[in-house]
């Protein structure tokens, strides 16, 4: 038998413009638990897209037991031997833990008639579960079970395939501390017998505790692989951020001036999200959030500006306590939000740049405070497209028809023309060309120097420190730290404060 | 990127006749058809039938353009049908002749017909703000909620008339059908006049923009500051008034009316709408497209009955016209992959 179970050789990736993956490898040995880290957008869902035959690799090749293989998909490689435990679970919630399993294969009887035979299958599955130490009825409805039991179900699904090697794509992210327990219990019955796993998480105690050895990927590069033994957790997280920060970021050293914005002890409704969140944002400033996807700083900013419920906690502008609730509520509080999903609840697609950009300040250009005064409108659209040079044919050009950049440009003249004193930029250049990206980073500039308070969600490191006078940074939920001095802001200092679990 | 909302490509200029026929398909397809029509029966364009045709087109348009707002906001209002024939009902009640033998209500005297209006159109906008209350704030489909109230509505209006027919109304109430102005009977003219009003909602108002925005992009418009809540009950309040005004017109027009009254009209004016352009994903269309949509409805019944075509056949006419406009409408918008 060979050494290795999987292995993967010189993956390489290109995107239109990014090199996503250059020259990875990867090499599973079985029975073990081999954990595959790496930052934000290092590569290691491509890889695993790449495995899973979703992309096609430009270049490389894949071994399974040392003979080299093609997948061509997903299916292909359950049928290889290769499955998944999906970050974001995929039930169909209505039915029951039998049909979930089987869904999509249901065993059948009467030959051609294919009638599903629902005895063998809620006995296979009763099986399957027992295998992975779940009792549990297999007619219960999804719906009825907690993530962590959903999960289990996954991982059954997987073994009842015979996957030989299955990838956990960071499991724990939505679990209790005691369902944690439970999937690492499982985890270690299935090393026991044999199966390789793949463990994608950011959480270092984790790590230490279950894996065997410790890949890590930086910049869609392989940095190394080393036994989880013989590596500390410090040298884990210089390994995963040892780059040199190469983006030139506008001139910011005014001085900040009054609080705009104070969040005292904000806690989520919902149990697995924001809690306890304090902080401050002064006048001119530009405020990082910083954090790992999944530390909740999109959903602690979406409940400030009355997107999602606040269960406790107090929000204050200017020094008076403000209720959001709504963010037509939040708006006239003197807020605004640009949004992380730009298509999803940012741009008004079939609309105009005109109607996109005036759509929340109708208010300001009436006539006999009721009809709207287009001459007054047109002008304002007009002055604001020459301002922050978008680059479109006309006011009237349906805002879908615009370059991600450039649509971010009029949603940003959507809160100009509003003319708020605190602007929340959710990943403000997420999926932007580098061009229009240096363009945002000036106008944000811009605005802190005319007294705005800005804060700036990013996942982006370099755009982070480049940017930020002051941040905060979050994890699972928790702000974790606040970095005050420039000086200070240091990629390791980031990672560790990130990684707080 | 490409995307699914491309209208047209702006920087392509100069003529294609493809991109012509997919734009203006539908008029065109009038146009042929009034001329071919005029020619082989030339009563068609008689000023007869001509003005019989813009008294049948008179309500449907106003129907046409409160559900127009609906759909924009990616609705429907299977309710509309209902509503006229509440609206028509209580129009009859209020304005039946003092003499006349099969009263309703005896003892009553015939009211101002302006306050008539006014009352038929406020009851059926508070059930169509109901309507919209349960869209909004309970987040109940348009599709379901309209639906309920189709039914509630029905069943208040047979409660309310016993389901007994009316007729015997005013003079003054049935010659809005028959007297004109400017060469125009009323009817038109109530037509004309909300066409106009409608415009200046969708255009000129805050209302009106809210409603495109929240068509174009619900959760977007609400980040936008945008009150959807409260735009989307206007909005089906504000259709229902119309539906209301159309009963009042049907009603002057027929000199009678019955709980039966505008049934179905509601799907031909939303066939009418998206005939016209008005998208049923929510975002686009005009006043314009509604009056273009019941312009091709209406001149396609008329023409086909007088080709003789058998009468029964005419309703697969419809239903393929129907196919053809929307099929042609879509390829406006939607970009190959």
């Amino acid at each position: 038998m060979a050494e290795y179970f999987l292995e993967l050789k010189g993956v390489t990736k290109t995107f239109p413009g990014v090199k996503a993956l250059q020259d990875v490898s990867l090499a599973i040995r079985p029975g073990t638990v081999h954990a595959l880290m790496g930052e934000n957008g290092a590569g290691k869902s491509t890889l695993m897209k790449c495995l899973f035959g979703i992309y096609k690799m430009d270049s490389g090749e894949i071994r399974i037991e040392g003979k080299k293989v093609n997948i061509n998909n997903p299916e292909d490689a359950m049928h290889k031997g290769i499955a998944m435990v999906h970050q974001e679970l995929q039930p169909v919630l209505p039915r029951n833990v039998a049909e979930n399993m089987y869904l999509g294969r249901f065993p059948t009887m009467l030959g051609p008639l294919k009638v599903i035979n629902h005895k063998k299958m809620y006995e296979d599955t009763a099986h399957w579960l027992k295998e992975v130490g779940m009792e549990i009825d297999p007619k219960t409805p999804l719906s009825k079970l907690s993530i962590g039991q959903m999960q289990t179900i996954e991982i059954a699904k997987a073994v009842s395939h015979n996957a030989k090697v299955i990838i956990f794509d960071e499991p724990t992210s939505s679990l209790s501390e005691k369902e944690v327990e439970v999937l690492f219990r499982i985890m270690n019955d299935l090393r026991d017998r044999g199966v390789a796993m793949i463990y994608i998480s950011h959480k270092m105690d984790e790590i230490k505790k279950i894996s065997d050895d410790i890949t890590i990927m930086r910049d869609g590069t392989y940095v190394g692989t080393w036994k989880a033994d013989d590596i500390t957790t410090d040298e884990i997280i210089s390994k995963m951020v040892g780059r040199e920060l190469t983006s030139v970021y506008p001139e910011h050293n005014d001085e900040p001036g009054d609080v705009v914005l104070e969040c005292k002890g904000l806690t989520s409704i919902h149990d697995n999200s924001f809690r306890d969140c304090s902080f401050t944002v002064r006048k001119g400033e530009i405020v990082g959030f910083g954090g790992l996807v999944g530390a909740q700083r999109t959903e602690l900013m979406e409940a400030i500006f009355g997107m999602r419920g606040i269960k406790s906690g107090e929000i204050f502008v200017k020094g008076k306590k403000v209720k959001t609730g709504t963010p037509r509520r939040a708006m006239n509080a003197g807020m605004g939000l640009i949004t992380e999903d730009r298509r999803g609840n940012g741009i008004l697609g079939c609309l105009s740049i005109k109607d996109n950009t005036s759509v929340s300040v109708y208010k300001k250009y009436l006539m006999a405070g009721f009809v709207l005064d287009h001459g007054k409108i047109n002008k304002v659209v007009a002055d604001s497209i020459k301002k922050l040079s978008i680059k479109t044919p006309s006011s009237r050009e349906a805002i879908a028809n615009l370059s991600g950049g450039n649509q971010q440009k009029v949603i940003i003249a959507r809160w100009l023309a509003n003319d708020p004193d605190i602007l929340i930029m959710d990943e403000p250049t997420r999926g932007i060309d580098v061009g229009a990206k240096h363009e945002i980073y000036e106008i944000m500039t811009e605005l802190a120097r005319l007294g705005k308070a800005i804060i700036m969600i990013s996942s982006e490191m370099a755009e982070l420190i480049g940017m930020s006078d002051r941040l905060y940074v979050m994890c699972n939920g928790y702000i974790r730290g606040e970095i005050t001095s420039k000086e200070e802001m240091t990629q390791e200092k980031i990672m560790s404060y990130a990684t707080m679990f | 990127m490409k995307n699914s909302f491309s209208i047209r490509n702006p920087l392509k200029k100069g003529f294609s006749l493809k991109d012509f026929l997919i734009n203006y398909g539908v008029i065109i397809v009038m146009i042929v058809l009034v001329v071919y029509t005029g020619i082989n029966s030339p009563n068609f364009l008689s000023s007869n039938n001509i003005m019989n045709l813009m008294l049948n087109m008179s309500a449907r348009l106003v129907i046409a353009l409160g559900i127009a707002g609906c759909v924009i906001t990616a609705g429907c209002d299977l309710s509309a049908g209902r509503m006229i024939g509440l609206g028509g009902c209580i129009a009859g009640i209020l304005l039946q002749r003092a003499d006349y033998v099969g009263k309703f209500k005896p003892d009553m005297e015939p009211m101002n017909i302006l306050v008539a209006l006014l009352i038929v159109m406020a009851i059926t906008a508070c059930f169509g703000a109901v309507t919209g209350f349960f869209i909004a704030f309970l987040n109940v489909p348009p599709f379901i909620s309209t639906l309920a109230m189709m039914e509630i509505v029905y069943g208040a209006n047979l409660i309310y008339t016993n389901a007994t027919p009316l007729g015997g109304y005013t003079q003054e109430y049935t010659n809005l059908a028959t007297d004109k102005f400017l060469g125009l009977p009323w009817l038109v003219w109530i037509a004309i006049i909300v066409a106009a009003v409608t415009w200046f909602i969708f255009n000129m108002t805050r209302h009106g923009k809210y409603m495109y925005a929240i068509g174009a992009n619900p959760q977007a418009a609400e980040v936008a500051g945008v009150p959807v809540k409260l735009t989307m009950i206007l909005i089906y309040a504000k259709a229902a008034a119309f539906y209301g005004l159309a009963g009042f017109m049907l009603g002057a027009k027929s000199g009678g009316a019955s709980v039966n009254l505008g049934l179905g009209y509601e799907m031909e004016a939303i066939a009418a709408c998206t005939i016209g352009g008005v998208s049923v994903t929510g975002g686009r269309g005009k006043v314009s497209s509604a009056v273009i949509g019941v312009c091709v409805f209406e001149l396609l019944k008329a023409a086909l009955q007088f080709l003789g075509v058998d009468a029964n056949a005419q309703w697969i006419a419809l239903g393929v016209i129907i196919y053809i406009a929307i099929s042609l409408d879509i390829r406006k918008y939607v970009v190959k992959k």
